[in-house]
C-alpha cells in the first residue's frame, strides 16, 4: 500500500435483485497499488460487486466511488471515460469469438485510439509476451484451452494500461499449472504496471497467497477484513468456517426448508 | 384460488408490458446509434453479408419455386376463361404485391432472424456484451445498430430478388412448358403492373417487415435469459413472433394500400 486515500470507496451499499437482498450495508475501501481480495461463498454477490464498481449496475442505496467519482451518478460519456481506466477479467474470458487472439487484444486499442497499425502490433505483441502467449496470436478463441483464454483476456484487460484491474473468479476450473501461472501473473502485473487489483474468488489458498487485504462477504455484509494472519486470528466463527472450509457452521449446510418430517408427509407438489 | 389466478394473470400482463417497454427503449437506443455508423460503414457491410448475402440461396430457390407454382395454378384457372395471356400479370402482381414481401420476410425471419437472435444471445451468455461494456465500448452501437441497419436494408433487396426470380420461374413454366406466348407474358405484365401502386407498395411492405423482423430478432437476443435454454427459447420466439407480426402487418398494410 502506497497511499492512504482509497481508490475505490464503497459506503452503505444496498443492492437487491427483485425480492432478493444481495448487499445490505457494505462499507469497503480499496487502496491504490495493492491486491484486494473479496471472498465469500457462492451467491454472496461478489461478481455483482464488480459490476457495481464498473457501473454496469446501480446500487439501490449507498455510494460507489472510483477515483473520487460516484460511478452510479455518472453520465454515459463520463462512465465510459472512467471504464477506460478499468480492466476486467471475466470468469470465462469473454473473448470475442469472431476474432483471433491478436485482434481481441487489439480491439480496445483500435476502439479508443487512432494509433497506426505498426504501433498497435507492437503493443499487442508486448501484452501477449507479458502473458506468455505471443506464439498463440493467430489462434481463434475456440482453439484455446481455458487457462490460455483467461491469459488472453488478461492481456486484453491490460491493453489500455488501466489503473484498476478486476478479476472475476480467475482461478475457477484451472489445472494446477495454469493456476500457478495465473497467480504469478496477477502479482507480477500488479507490481510491474502499478495496478490496483481486485480479485473476487473463493479459492482461498491461491487468493490469500497474493492478496494484501482480504474482505470476507456473507449475507450482504462484510463479515471480516484484514490481512491473512489477521483473519486467521479473527473472532468471527463464520470467518474461521470459511477459511478452513468446514461444511457446517454459521453457514448452514441446508438451504432453508420446511421441517423434514412435515415435508415428507406432504403427498403432493414438488 | 380465484385470486391466485387473477394475480398470475396480472403478473403476466405486467411482464408483457414491461417487455414491450424494454423493446421500445432498445429500439430508440439502436436508432440513436445509427448516425455513428456513418463513420464505420465496414460494420454494416459485414452484417449485410451475413444477413443478406448468406440468405440469397434460400430466397432465390424459394422465389423460383413459388413463381413456377403460381404459373401452374394461374394457368389452370385462366385457361378456363381463355385468358391465359394474362398469366404474366397474375404472376407478377401476386409476387410484387404479396408473396414477394411476405414469403421473403418469413424466410428472412427463419434464416437471418434466428441467426441474429442466437448470435446476440450467445454473446450475452458468454459475457461478450458485458466485456465490451467494460472496455468502454457500447455494444448497442457496435453490435446491435449495424445488424439492425443491415436487416432493414437487406429485406427489400431480398424481397425484390425473390419477386424477380419468381417472375422468371413463372416464365419458364408458363411459356416454356404450358405454351403461353412469350410476347404476351411480358407485355401484359408491363401494361398492368404499376410502379407506384404495385412495386412501391411492395417495397414499403418489405421495409416494414425488415424493420419489424430485425427488431424482434435483436431484442430477443439482447433480452434473453443468459443460459443455453434461454437462447433456444429466444430463437424460437423470434421465428414465431416475427412470422406472426409479418402476417398481421401484411393484412393491415394491404388494407391500407389496396383496401379502398
Amino acid at each position: 500500500m502506497t497511499d492512504t486515500t482509497p481508490l475505490i470507496r464503497i459506503r452503505d451499499l444496498h443492492f437487491r435483485r427483485g425480492e432478493r437482498v444481495i448487499f445490505n450495508g457494505v462499507d469497503l475501501d480499496i487502496f491504490p497499488g495493492g491486491i484486494t481480495a473479496i471472498m465469500g461463498p457462492s451467491g454472496t454477490g461478489k461478481t455483482t460487486l464488480l459490476q457495481l464498481i464498473g457501473g454496469q449496475l446501480k446500487p439501490t442505496r449507498g455510494t460507489v466511488e472510483v477515483d473520487g467519482q460516484p460511478v452510479h451518478e455518472l453520465r454515459r460519456s463520463a462512465l465510459y471515460a472512467l471504464r477506460r481506466k478499468m480492466g476486467m477479467l471475466f470468469q470465462n474470458g469473454a473473448l470475442l469469438t469472431d476474432m483471433n487472439v491478436f485482434e481481441n487484444i487489439a480491439y480496445p486499442i483500435r476502439e479508443h485510439t487512432e494509433l497506426p497499425e505498426s504501433m498497435i502490433r507492437t503493443l499487442v505483441l508486448m501484452k501477449l509476451e507479458a502473458v506468455g502467449l505471443r506464439g498463440a496470436r493467430a489462434l481463434m478463441p475456440n482453439q484455446l484451452s481455458c487457462g490460455m483464454a483467461r491469459r488472453v483476456a488478461l492481456a486484453r484487460g491490460i491493453a489500455l494500461d488501466p489503473m484498476i484491474m478486476m478479476y472475476d473468479e480467475p482461478f475457477t476450473g484451472q489445472d494446477p499449472i495454469s493456476m500457478g501461472v495465473l497467480v504469478r501473473l496477477i502479482r507480477s502485473l500488479n507490481e510491474a504496471m502499478g495496478l490496483t487489483s481486485i480479485i473476487v474468488s473463493h479459492d482461498i489458498a491461491e487468493t490469500c497467497e497474493i492478496a494484501d487485504m482480504i474482505y470476507l462477504l456473507a449475507e450482504g455484509r462484510v463479515v471480516a477484513k484484514g490481512s491473512l494472519p489477521e483473519l486467521q486470528q479473527h473472532e468471527s466463527a463464520w470467518a474461521r468456517q470459511f477459511l478452513n472450509g468446514e461444511p457446517d457452521g454459521p453457514v448452514p449446510f441446508h438451504y432453508p426448508a420446511a421441517d423434514l418430517a412435515e415435508d415428507l408427509l406432504t403427498m403432493t407438489g414438488t | 384460488m380465484f385470486f391466485d389466478w387473477l394475480q398470475q394473470l396480472g403478473h403476466r400482463g405486467l411482464d408483457i408490458f414491461e417487455r414491450i417497454g424494454r423493446a421500445h427503449l432498445l429500439f430508440f437506443a439502436i436508432l440513436a446509434g445509427q448516425p455513428g455508423l456513418l463513420s464505420r460503414p465496414r460494420l454494416v457491410i459485414a452484417q449485410l453479408y451475413s444477413v443478406g448475402v448468406l440468405s440469397l440461396l434460400i430466397i432465390v430457390m424459394s422465389g423460383l419455386f413459388v413463381g413456377m407454382v403460381l404459373a401452374l395454378q394461374g394457368y389452370n384457372t385462366l385457361v378456363k376463361f381463355g385468358a391465359e395471356e394474362s398469366l404474366g400479370t397474375v404472376v407478377a402482381l401476386s409476387l410484387v404485391r404479396e408473396l414477394g414481401p411476405v414469403v421473403a420476410a418469413l424466410l428472412f425471419a427463419g434464416r437471418a432472424g434466428s441467426a441474429l437472435t442466437a448470435e446476440i444471445g450467445l454473446m450475452k451468455t458468454t459475457e461478450q456484451l458485458s466485456a465490451m461494456e467494460m472496455m468502454a465500448v457500447d455494444p448497442i452501437r457496435r453490435i446491435l445498430a449495424p445488424r439492425f441497419l443491415a436487416g432493414f436494408i437487406a429485406m427489400p433487396l431480398l424481397a425484390s430478388i425473390f419477386s424477380a426470380v419468381g417472375v422468371f420461374g413463372g416464365y419458364f413454366v408458363g411459356v416454356g412448358q404450358l405454351g403461353v406466348d412469350a410476347g404476351s407474358y411480358w407485355s401484359q405484365m408491363q401494361a398492368n403492373v404499376d410502379i407506384y401502386d404495385d412495386i412501391v407498395n411492395g417495397v414499403i411492405k418489405s421495409l416494414v417487415f425488415g424493420l419489424v423482423v430485425t427488431w424482434i430478432a435483436i431484442f430477443e437476443g439482447h433480452d434473453c435469459t443468459p443460459t443455453s435454454e434461454g437462447v433456444s427459447r429466444a430463437t424460437t420466439r423470434t421465428v414465431v413472433h416475427s412470422s406472426l407480426a409479418v402476417l398481421a402487418l401484411d393484412f393491415i398494410l394491404t388494407a391500407l394500400m389496396f383496401g379502398d
